[in-house]
């Protein structure tokens, strides 16, 4: 077939690359071939810029069961035959230009990756970026993108419980939706998504194929443009209710009839190419698909489309042959339309026909080798510049008390209960810790032990210093977990950076991996799973990178888990640090960004000293000693002690700690590595101290919990005043304009 | 007693709601739309979920499954039925209730804790209930704004059939404790006979003290002290 510059294009694959297909087919591929190989040759399936970079990653542990990428999800043995899978992927390019569809479709492709694996979804967490909401265009996207999650997440009976948003202007026009699911179940419902046995049946169940979607995974492949409007058919449109009814069934496939099948796999980014060919990789089979027995909803679509289709809610069994007809009428039973078109072949080779005619033969194996380009990556002279601002060189704050008030109301450090309020968290009847704490718990039914998750990533560090960033985004990822008194486990990873082949973009993404992989080897903290989403590029330039981190920890007794909330009378100590902080704390903070509208410096992380401070939280708490518990992050410490005050609804008698020479840097600079606890008494108090000093972690002891007023250092607010600010924060933002 | 569990297709309250009946020692069995059988002592439940994805009109097309006009005849023989939040809006759209649920106030979907505060002290639901406080219902809706004619209102006031308004947790009914701008605050109403509840709050999901409350039990209670079952 000779191939021109545009069909190129269209698939988003090099002259250079296509001469590499070539080669390895020994002809020119056909026109179906060509759209196949591009859709899993390019970044969003094949990784092929950061897959050179996974060698980093620190991917076994105590609790680990699988190897990142060798199943749709990562799974954490959480003992006594349970496991938990979870995963967070990226929807950013469709929510860019839908945002409604772009975010519900996200959540619903999150989930198929669960329940193909046989777990029963039973929380979701959205990691979300926008640009500053000043704008009205990114509120409009804001709004969409919460409006489409809950839309979807609604619908299914699934329970939202978690997840962050930030504002920055460097996610104008393309914001981040990263949705992460989680799945708990019995180890021996576990499934594979592998198509095994020759001569088995590949059954597609699901919603019907239509031209939707065609190229998405081309398209999260590249830059954002002027043009990208163009691409709205690349986006795909959701149906929650089809999703629920295809949930449904497949875990009740998994949990009672798991014998009948071989392999489950979802359909996601490249359709049905993708899961098929994944499929017959991982069990180093072969597969058939004749695409005249595809179901279709729209007229006329030739092979290539039907193959390259995104339609949603769409999952491909291989049932054991002479189990076909009883997974058919199972499906039936659940209304769901289920039909044979294709089976698996012990040839190596993914055959496609249309009826009698051949239209694709090729070896499996080539769609999983995608070209791989380690990153050529070069230090910008930029970082010098911004890692030389000293944030010393402004003035100190002048009156600390309005600060906090403003910090409190501002976009980024505002209660999020506007969001979560539209979400339901509460089905399912296992959310023990809501949204609005530091992470959310979710209860194993049927026994002691829970699942703690949270995602987090402050951007700003990793713009200041990638390998530092990346370090402390895990770092307050597991803080946050820890924070409720579970044991940091696993993490899944979602690589949101800009155009990788710009040398500055993979100098970003190369140091980011190194930071996150050192990070999660110290912490203990395996990447059980991942998705990397590249070419986040408007024409206004990259966004800073943002490698979200998805945590889960373990939790053995659900009945004592630690929320932010002390008790009147509680003691309130800070654990990790002094309160006196030098000025270069200020670096990447919410301070920098309010106040000064900049953003410099050079921010740091002691890897040993916040495994030491997490270990003697965890350590304190086993013990009893702890009635709540609080990380430290973005607006530093009068921020997280109002936040528990406001949790409270109580005051801090802490006037007189001293707070040092710079009181912004005390107050509101970010040091990692940092924790606020309550105990009930002195007593406990004396045996945290104790227990630190072993641990060689400074602890301050920073005053009760009484009055109604917060009272820190030169800081006097009311309680009243506090709350308001950060209970409205949000929703002002949102109503300007 | 036992408990009959409806699920139609896009429930999602039906294991909540077998979950928060074990609770108070009430047995349930699930029972598929396309059935049709109904023990005549079962406590028949409608929870709550997205039925048939709420297309065309929230519980509009499940008014029309095969076990609903086992539902009628349930009701019609005495029989106890509860709606929970779409249960609710599929009684409403069945005519087993009057009204009608619209969307919320807000425009939005709204997940947050309420209190509701019994009005009705007499039906098999809620006569153990004490009508001098709120009880703790989380609501999940978008459509959950109870509406009806002015005659329609009054008789349901006149005849003792408000089950539950939003209120606080002290039992003042308040404008500001509206959480979806239902008429008179109303959170839940009962048929003629008092056998058939439809509410939009989720008792089920208060139902124990590791979930934060367990006011919903009340409701259960109720029911069994009715049939003569002590707890």
């Amino acid at each position: 077939m000779p191939v021109d510059d545009r069909a190129l294009q269209q698939v988003a694959m090099s002259r250079e690359e296509y001469r590499r297909l070539v080669e390895m087919l020994d002809r020119e591929p056909t026109e179906v071939e060509l759209g196949m190989t591009g859709a899993l040759w390019s970044e969003h399936c094949g990784y092929k810029h950061s897959r050179p970079l996974f060698h980093y990653f620190p991917t076994t542990g105590p609790f680990v069961l699988t190897k990142v990428g060798e199943e749709n999800a990562g799974a954490i043995d959480l003992g006594d035959g349970w496991v938990c899978v979870f995963k967070m992927e990226s929807h950013n390019h469709p929510s860019a230009l839908e945002p409604y569809e772009g975010a519900a479709t996200g959540v619903g492709g999150i989930l198929r990756d669960i329940f193909a694996m046989g777990m029963r979804p039973v929380a979701l967490l959205d990691s979300l970026r926008f640009g500053p909401l000043t704008d009205r265009n990114n509120r409009r996207l804001f709004r969409g993108v919460v409006a489409g999650i809950g839309g979807y997440g609604n619908c299914v009976g699934v329970p939202t419980v978690g997840g962050e948003v930030q504002m920055d202007a460097s996610y104008s026009g393309n914001p981040l939706v990263n949705a992460m699911a989680i799945g708990i179940g019995r180890r021996e419902h576990l499934l594979s998504a592998a198509a095994r046995g020759i001569g088995n049946p590949l059954v597609l169940v699901g919603a019907d194929t239509g031209r939707d979607g065609i190229h998405g995974a081309t398209f999260a492949s590249v830059e954002l443009s002027e043009g990208s409007d163009e691409h709205r058919p690349a986006v795909q449109v959701g149906n929650p209710f089809m999703e629920k009814l295809l949930m449904e069934a497949c875990c009740e496939l998994a949990e009672q009839h798991g014998d009948w099948i071989e392999g489950l796999q979802d359909l996601g980014a490249a359709g049905l190419t993708s899961s098929s060919v994944e499929a017959a990789n991982r069990a180093g089979t072969g597969i058939e698909i004749d695409i005249s027995l595809v179901p279709r909803r729209a007229q006329g679509m030739n092979a290539y489309e039907v193959m390259l289709s995104e339609s949603q809610e769409r999952m491909l069994v291989i049932p054991k042959a002479e189990h076909l007809d009883d997974v058919l009428a199972h499906f039936r039973h659940w209304e769901l339309h289920a039909d044979v078109v294709g089976h698996v072949t012990d040839d190596q080779m993914a055959t496609i026909r249309d009826g009698a005619t051949v239209v694709a033969r090729m070896p499996v194996g080539i769609f999983g080798d995608p070209p791989q380009y380690p990153p050529a990556g070069q230090r910008p002279a930029s970082l010098d510049r911004l890692q030389a601002v000293d944030p010393g060189a402004q003035p100190d704050v002048v009156d600390p008390s309005a600060t906090l008030l403003r910090l409190l109301g501002s976009e980024n450090l505002a209660s999020r209960r506007w969001i979560y309020r539209q979400y339901d968290h509460m089905v399912q009847n296992n959310t023990i810790i809501r949204p609005g704490g530091d992470a959310a718990v979710i209860r194993v039914r049927g026994t002691s032990k829970g699942v703690a998750a949270s995602t987090d990533c402050n951007g700003r560090f990793l713009a200041l210093d990638p390998r530092t960033g990346a370090a402390m985004a895990v770092a307050e990822a597991a803080r946050n977990v820890v924070a409720t008194g579970a044991t940091p486990a696993a993490l899944t990873d979602c690589l949101n950076f800009g155009n990788p082949e710009k040398p500055d973009v993979a100098y970003q993404l190369e140091e980011a991996i190194i930071g996150l992989s050192e990070a999660a080897r110290v912490l203990n903290t395996p990447v059980i799973s991942g998705n990397a989403s590249l070419y986040n590029e408007t024409p206004g330039g990259a966004i800073i990178p943002t490698p979200g981190i998805g945590m889960v920890g373990v939790i053995q007794d659900i009945e004592g888990c630690l929320t932010i909330a002390p008790c009147e009378g509680d003691l309130l100590l800070l654990i990790g640090a002094a309160v006196e902080q030098p000025a270069s704390r200020l670096a990447g903070s919410e301070y920098q960004h309010v106040v000064h509208e900049t953003l410099g410096g050079l921010p740091s992380i002691d890897l040993d000293l916040e495994a030491r401070v997490q270990r003697l939280v965890l350590d304190a708490h086993a013990r009893g000693l702890l009635s709540a518990a609080h990380d430290l992050a973005d607006g530093g410490l009068a921020v997280a002690v109002a936040e528990m005050c406001i949790a409270a609804g109580r005051g801090i008698a802490a006037a007189g700690v001293e707070v040092g020479p710079r009181l912004d840097a005390a107050l509101f600079g970010e040091a990692p590595s940092r924790f606020l606890v309550a105990v009930r008494d002195t007593a406990a108090a004396a045996s945290v101290v104790d227990l630190a000093s072993l641990a060689a972690v400074p602890v301050v002891d920073l005053g009760h919990i009484r009055g109604d007023t917060i009272a820190l250092g030169p800081i006097a607010v009311s309680v009243a005043a506090a709350s308001g600010e950060w209970e409205t924060g949000l929703e002002r933002a949102l109503a300007e304009g | 007693m036992r408990a009959a569990v409806l699920v139609f297709p896009g429930t999602w309250s039906d294991n909540d709601c077998v979950w928060a009946l074990s609770q108070v020692g009430i047995e349930s069995r699930k029972v598929w739309h396309r059935e049709t059988h109904l023990e005549p002592d079962e406590l028949v439940v409608l929870p709550g979920g997205f039925s048939y994805g709420d297309y065309l009109r929230t519980g509009a097309i499940a008014r029309f499954a095969p076990i609903m006009e086992s539902v009628q005849c349930h009701a019609e023989a005495g029989g106890l039925v509860i709606g929970i939040c779409n249960g609710f809006q599929i009684l409403c759209e069945a005519h087993l209730l009057p009204g009608a649920l619209v969307r919320n106030e807000s425009l939005q979907f709204r997940c947050t804790d309420t209190y509701c505060v019994p009005v009705n002290t007499t039906s098999p639901f809620t006569r153990g209930l004490d009508a001098s406080r709120g009880y703790l219902f989380p609501i999940s809706h978008g459509e959950g704004r109870y509406v009806a004619d002015e005659p329609t209102l009054r008789m349901l006031e006149d005849t003792d059939r408000v089950a539950f308004r939003y209120g606080t947790a002290d039992g003042r009914v308040t404008a500001e404790a509206n959480p979806n701008g239902s008429m008179k605050n109303i959170a839940g109403i009962l048929n003629e006979r008092g056998n058939v509840l439809g509410m939009m709050p989720h008792p089920e999901r208060s139902c124990e003290p590791l979930l934060g409350n367990d006011d919903g039990n009340a409701i259960w209670r109720s029911v069994l002290a009715s049939v003569g079952v002590r707890t």
